[in-house]
């Protein structure tokens, strides 16, 4: 009895030293600065600038540890992970509470009109001057139903068609982009070059979804409509179609997106022509796949478009909105490293009179030859309308690619491509109807 | 008298109560980690309860209308794909397993290096079946070593996981690959423990091998090999890992490779627990009602055989 009672009277000691200890803790949080500045994203893009244009200026004061917290975005994985961190961030320790979380094009919108989300004027700090001179529409993308900007970016999407050099001279007699551009202007033309290059034994593309971003931008429908229906857009059926003719005449090289073969594709003995992409494409995904460097320019092609594009989001519970503050205006309205990041990495930035201003210098880009691409992007950036624009992007491009590499590999009618589409995304998102 | 049998009763009684002290342990894990969850999945199963984004809905009671979204849907596909790919690894590994387990237990075959095979046909198994099936995908992808080998001998590359039976072929591989090992380990223990004067018996009556096997060996490993069967057929029944892999998830070409907890695992993306909860009720009954049926089939020759004998 003695012994039990002994017990009892420790552990309800303990249990409440340890409430208390807690319960201390998440006041003294809320006031004071954090130790650690936890950032959620989904690869190491925003890592690498961070650390180049941030962290080696010294910016990271002593005693602060950056925790990243990185999970790839395929299947959902990352928007998972960061739903269940954001919805424990009041209940998180200290170096669990998320301060800094990115978000990508294809599912912005599901955080934006959100309390998850600060806002980057009133609770962040910054100012509508520092963002002036921010391209509008990454500033749209991020502004919510009330007008409350939410997320800023440091760079722009404007995509063009990256193409082999040496590839263009055998196919097109010029590697000049200007004529190259002229050759490939419209879909059509497009398509009589896939032709000739298909008989000098090249691939126009590498694979089925190469061309998707092109029309998927260009749509004018959001994916889902009111009554959460799905609706599909006629660029897309233009995508499936195009895409099936390319397969069967064998213009593309059947490679997946982002695969080794994909990239095997340009490199030295690689025969693929060409990839739709905007800069980050280029700078963060192409080049350190090849060896092919040197060998590449850039041209619009047939349609301007946009893909991507990567927005810093303050979390609300943070305990570091000085640091955060900090990391928006540095790296994403700071006009000398933005110049440094665009001439260095070759990231098509967000500042457009900083943009304007390389594009009339004498820059080049190794990668690209020395062509100078961002005045070759200038133009399409300026025309980016992402107004179309919805929460359930990312599903819908990742199940509809899936689904009918099927009907492109010859292995299902269309009709069963498109069952297989509704059955996967509905799945994955089952307030959705067909 | 009655002071002395006194103590002594209380005795028993506290040594009983010691026995019950030591088995909770398992018992209060269980239940809070195993039973609630077991429950509370049928429970779900009645809910409608999923997320979009941060917004959660429900749980809101639907009663039946969970299960009968499961029985419009596909269910009936994934089940098939699931037992095939299962048969499909099941059958090579038993034939395998048993002539390996009767020949490395054989008394007259006196196999060298044993340690040295078993270690290796077990050694698949100690790989993460993840890491397993990216290895297959590397090896058998459109450019990949298998294709480069192909070209090499001048013959037409093929493009593996575009095609619904190379797809299943490959699962069924690494299945194969990653359980026979297991298998023979289990089926050899059940051969040791018959005994030994059987085999020598037969061997001085001058029974062939073959008659040895299904004469002696066949009947006295039985219960060891329903075990094995119902084990089996429980994992295949879960067979998750590899195809998710291989498949990026999609159990392409044409949803063919699909398994019943690959689908089970498409509804939880969204925390849809009400209709995943469904999926699970259906699976508990499959398995509950093939493993009663596998048994009692099986037992029940098993132990009317000797009884004919006799």
């Amino acid at each position: 009895m003695r012994l039990s009672k002994k017990v009892l009277l420790v552990s309800l000691v303990l249990v409440l030293a340890a409430g208390m200890v807690f319960a201390g803790g998440s006041k003294d949080t809320a006031k004071k600065q954090g130790k650690v500045l936890t950032i959620y994203c989904w690869n190491d893009e925003f890592q690498t600038r961070f650390n180049d244009y941030f962290a080696a200026k010294g910016l990271v004061p002593d005693g602060i540890e950056v925790n990243w917290v990185i999970t790839p975005n395929q299947g959902n994985a990352y928007q998972n992970k960061l739903d269940e961190a954001l919805l424990r961030q009041n209940s998180a320790s200290e170096r669990d509470i998320i301060d800094i979380f990115l978000v990508e094009a294809d599912y912005a919108l599901r955080y934006v009109d959100t309390p998850f989300t600060l806002d980057v004027f009133k609770d962040v700090g910054l100012t509508s001057a520092d963002v002036a001179n921010q391209y509008k529409y990454t500033k749209d993308i991020m502004t919510d139903s009330k007008g409350v900007l939410k997320g800023v970016s440091w760079q722009a999407c404007p995509g063009g068609f990256i193409y082999r050099r040496s590839i263009a001279k055998a196919v097109l007699g010029t590697d000049d982009p200007a004529k190259v551009q002229e050759a490939l202007s419209s879909w059509d033309k497009f398509d009589a070059v896939a032709a000739q290059a298909k008989a000098k034994g090249y691939f126009m593309l590498s694979g089925f979804d190469d061309a998707f971003r092109v029309f998927s931008d260009n749509a004018k429908t959001p994916w889902v409509g009111a009554g959460d229906k799905i609706q599909i857009d006629a660029n897309i059926e233009r995508w499936i179609e195009q895409t099936k003719t390319y397969t069967d005449k064998g213009y593309n090289n059947k490679a997946n997106l982002w695969s080794a073969e994909s990239w095997a594709g340009g490199m030295k003995d690689g025969k693929v022509f060409g990839y739709f992409g905007p800069s980050w494409f280029q700078d963060f995904c192409l080049a350190p796949a090849v060896d092919t460097a040197g060998d590449w320019a850039v041209c619009t092609g047939p349609q301007g478009f946009s893909w991507g594009g990567t927005w810093i989001c303050a979390a609300a519970g943070t305990d570091n909105i000085d640091l955060v503050k900090q990391v928006m205006l540095t790296l994403t309205t700071d006009k000398d490293t933005l110049v440094a990041i665009a001439q260095e990495a070759g990231d098509f930035t967000n500042h457009e009179g900083a943009m304007a201003e390389i594009a009339k210098s004498s820059y080049g880009n190794p990668f690209l030859g020395g062509q100078n691409h961002i005045a070759y992007l200038l133009e399409s950036a300026k025309k980016i309308d992402r107004s179309s624009m919805g929460p359930y992007d990312q599903g819908m491009t990742e199940t509809i690619q899936a689904s009918f590499a099927d009907y492109f590999n010859g292995s299902v009618t269309k009709g069963q491509a498109w069952d297989n589409f509704y059955k996967a995304i509905i799945e994955l998102h089952p307030n959705l109807k067909k | 008298m009655t002071k002395t049998s006194r103590p002594q009763k209380k005795r028993l009684v506290d040594y009983s109560k010691w026995g019950y002290f030591f088995i909770a342990p398992f018992f209060i894990i269980y239940v809070i980690f195993s039973l609630i969850p077991l429950l509370s999945t049928f429970v779900y199963s009645f809910f409608e309860s999923y997320r979009i984004g941060l917004q959660q809905v429900g749980p809101n009671f639907v009663g039946f209308a969970n299960y009968k979204a499961v029985l419009e849907s596909d269910f009936l596909k994934y089940t098939m794909n699931t037992l095939l790919l299962w048969i499909l690894n099941f059958v090579p590994q038993i034939l395998v397993s048993l002539v390996l387990a009767v020949w490395f237990t054989s008394s007259s075959l006196r196999l060298k290096g044993q340690p040295f095979f078993k270690t290796i046909i077990y050694m698949p198994n100690l790989i993460m079946a993840s890491a397993f099936a990216m290895l297959f995908f590397a090896l058998f992808s459109d450019k990949g070593p298998v294709n480069i080998i192909l070209e090499g001998m001048d013959i037409e590359p093929i493009r593996f996981l575009t095609k619904i039976s190379w797809t299943r072929a490959l699962i069924s591989i690494m299945n194969f690959l990653m359980w026979f090992g297991n298998t023979t380990i289990l089926l050899m223990a059940g051969i040791l423990g018959i005994d030994e004067s059987l085999f020598e018996a037969s061997r001085i009556d001058g029974a062939s091998a073959l008659q040895t096997f299904f004469k002696i060996t066949m009947p006295l490993l039985m219960p060891i090999f329903i075990y094995v069967l119902i084990t089996s057929m429980i994992g295949g029944i879960q067979m998750f890992d590899v195809p998710q892999i291989l498949t990026n998830g999609s159990g392409n070409p044409n949803r063919t490779s699909m398994t019943l907890i690959m689908y089970l695992n498409r509804h939880l993306t969204s925390r849809n627990f009400g209709l995943g909860g469904a999926v699970s009720a259906f699976i508990f009954l499959m398995t509950s009602v093939l493993g009663f049926f596998t048994y009692r089939s099986l037992m029940s020759q098993y132990r009317k055989s000797p009884s004919r004998k006799s």
